[in-house]
């Protein structure tokens, strides 16, 4: 499947524009990536390893670090693995079945999509704060939610609802309800359907929303910021620490930090990668 | 796509994940949302007007929405090019480019923050050529306007990569074969039919930059009224205790990325219905 990598056009493509442009558009298209998104990926590692790496393993050895290293683990497993069992019942809900108000529902639930991440953390303090609607009460029987780990968790899992749903509920439309109903038909239950028939063929799908979702999760700053306190060792994430310590003009610290959400994002985006071919090869071309 | 009428379902559990969905749905999402809108209605409309209408939130909202605007505008037309380059070139290393797009999606966006900061400060690599210049970057509202760029670019490509890559070709050979020139037939044949998804990636676009946040702090400087960002305001108002005041900069916020949103799906729908199906 290897293209020549030349400087040539799609053969299929008998009409184009002037070698002169061609090259233009194509130096300006890599310019303009360079600038603004390698560049800026490459400074952090520069950063983080600009007193070489003795510094840079210190940094990252830090017990601060490790605290934080520890807590975003935390935060990421509890809100990924919430948000894959609503995101999977709802893409069953959705895909599998016809009711109305089907499309008010898949907008409510890409809604945290487009709520600044400040505000998906505002909502939490209002509802938990000193001030806020049941702060009164959860003072009165020593609850924390805000400034404390579940705070942090109610606002991650805010922002990283719509992962799982969004990437299964296509992915289940477009492969209808037929296997499953022969499943049933053949005295399969429920469960067994959907472990036998329906997983096996979700999994790739289900495996990209996950990735996504732990990315988001890992990396939130705003809302996590919102309600976290910046306790320090206590209820600071990652990302919160990286702003923490730069902020300090502790930068070979914070960068470390930021080297490794970086690497995080970089394995990300090559998973990615691979899963959305796995997918491309999955799909079934429909022609009737 | 369908056109068949779907049958009942004989499946199993729709009551269960129904129920499961909804209960989710209201727990982390509705009713937080609606204690902010309630929240909104303790103050009287005239405290609301004199939040929103006060000089700081005034400036913090025209900065947010005015620079996130032109951002968007600068995505809208690199995007365009990168997106004609990823698909309709091929050169070394396109496919890595076309990977590397994506970046700003999944690099977190404190570390895209600290970084494009330190890239833009009067030391860094681009920030001292551009220093030399005259030009400051990092610590003013241009900081901001970069950073919202680096964070828009992605919603741009993807969203009209695909449209680009399954536009058929023979409508570019019959507009040639009529005798159109290469410059009609980009700008009078192809463009149009992308207008839709690039009103979509746009809208997208400026819809992430007007609430972004980590990315855009640390480059800022923060100076209010000059460039201090709205999502900021919060922040600030928040760790003030006045809560009202937070509250109501969220809501004009959120109404306004409510009406982008709409404005998202509209466009979409009518992309459906005027772009003939492939």
């Amino acid at each position: 499947m290897s293209q020549p990598q030349a400087w040539s056009v799609p053969a299929d493509n008998v009409h184009t524009e002037p070698g002169l442009i061609r090259f233009a558009i194509v130096a300006i298209a890599i310019l303009f990536l360079i600038v603004f998104v390698v560049l800026p990926l490459v400074v952090v590692f520069a950063q983080a390893f600009s007193k070489g790496v003795g510094a840079y393993f210190s940094a990252l050895s830090d017990p601060e670090a490790l605290s934080a290293i520890r807590l975003t683990l935390l935060v990421a497993a509890i809100s990924v693995s919430l948000n894959l069992i609503f995101g999977v019942a709802a893409a069953w809900a959705i895909a599998k079945f016809d009711f109305t108000g089907k499309t008010f529902l898949i907008t409510l639930i890409d809604l945290p999509f487009s709520v600044s991440p400040v505000i998906s953390g505002l909502v939490f303090v209002l509802l938990f704060g000193a001030q806020g609607f049941w702060g009164p009460w959860l003072q009165a029987h020593n609850i924390h939610v805000l400034f404390a780990v579940p705070g942090i968790v109610l606002a991650t899992i805010f922002v990283t609802f719509p992962f799982v749903a969004r990437s299964l509920i296509p992915l289940m439309q477009e492969q209808g309800t037929q296997e499953e109903e022969a499943a049933i038909s053949l005295g399969a239950s429920g469960l067994q359907t959907f472990f036998r028939v329906t997983l096996p063929n979700i999994k790739w799908g289900l495996l990209y929303g996950v990735l996504l979702c732990n990315a988001r999760a890992m990396g939130e700053f705003g809302a996590v910021s919102v309600v976290s306190g910046h306790i320090r060792g206590e209820t600071n994430t990652m990302p919160l620490l990286v702003e923490i310590l730069y902020n300090e003009y502790q930068f070979v610290s914070s960068f470390a930090i930021a080297s490794l959400l970086a690497i995080l994002a970089l394995i990300t985006l090559v998973v990615k990668t691979i899963l959305e071919r796995r997918l491309d090869e999955g799909h079934i071309p429909s022609d009737d | 796509m369908s056109g068949s009428v779907a049958r009942r379902s004989t499946l199993p559990g729709f009551g269960l994940t129904m129920g499961l969905t909804l209960t989710w749905l209201s727990v982390i999402i509705l009713i937080p949302l609606a204690g902010l809108f309630l929240k909104t209605f303790e103050l009287s409309f005239d405290q609301f007007w004199g939040i929103i209408t006060s000089r700081r939130t005034l400036s913090a909202l025209r900065i947010s929405f005015g620079l996130s605007f032109a951002a968007a505008l600068v995505n809208l037309v690199m995007g365009t090019i990168i997106v004609w380059a990823l698909v309709r070139y091929r050169f070394p290393g396109r496919r890595l480019f076309d990977a590397i797009v994506d970046i700003p999606f999944a690099l977190p966006t404190a570390v895209a923050g600290v970084a494009l900061t330190q890239l833009f400060a009067q030391k860094g690599w681009l920030g001292a050529p551009l220093a030399e210049l005259g030009i400051k970057v990092s610590f003013t509202p241009i900081g901001i306007f970069v950073a919202m760029i680096f964070i828009g670019i992605p919603f741009v490509v993807r969203t009209v990569q695909p449209v680009l890559i399954d536009l058929d070709v023979e409508i570019e050979e019959a507009a040639a074969s009529l005798g159109a020139n290469r410059w009609h037939t980009v700008f009078r044949v192809i463009l149009p039919s992308l207008i839709p998804a690039l009103l979509t990636g746009f809208a997208l676009a400026f819809a992430r930059a007007v609430g972004e946040y980590g990315s855009v702090i640390f480059i800022a400087g923060n100076l209010p009224n000059v460039s201090e960002i709205a999502p900021l305001l919060i922040v600030i108002r928040l760790s003030e205790f006045r809560y009202a005041d937070a509250t109501a900069i969220a809501v004009v916020m959120l109404v306004a990325s409510f009406l982008i949103i709409f404005a998202v799906n509209r466009l979409q729908r009518w992309a459906q219905t005027c772009i003939p199906a492939h």
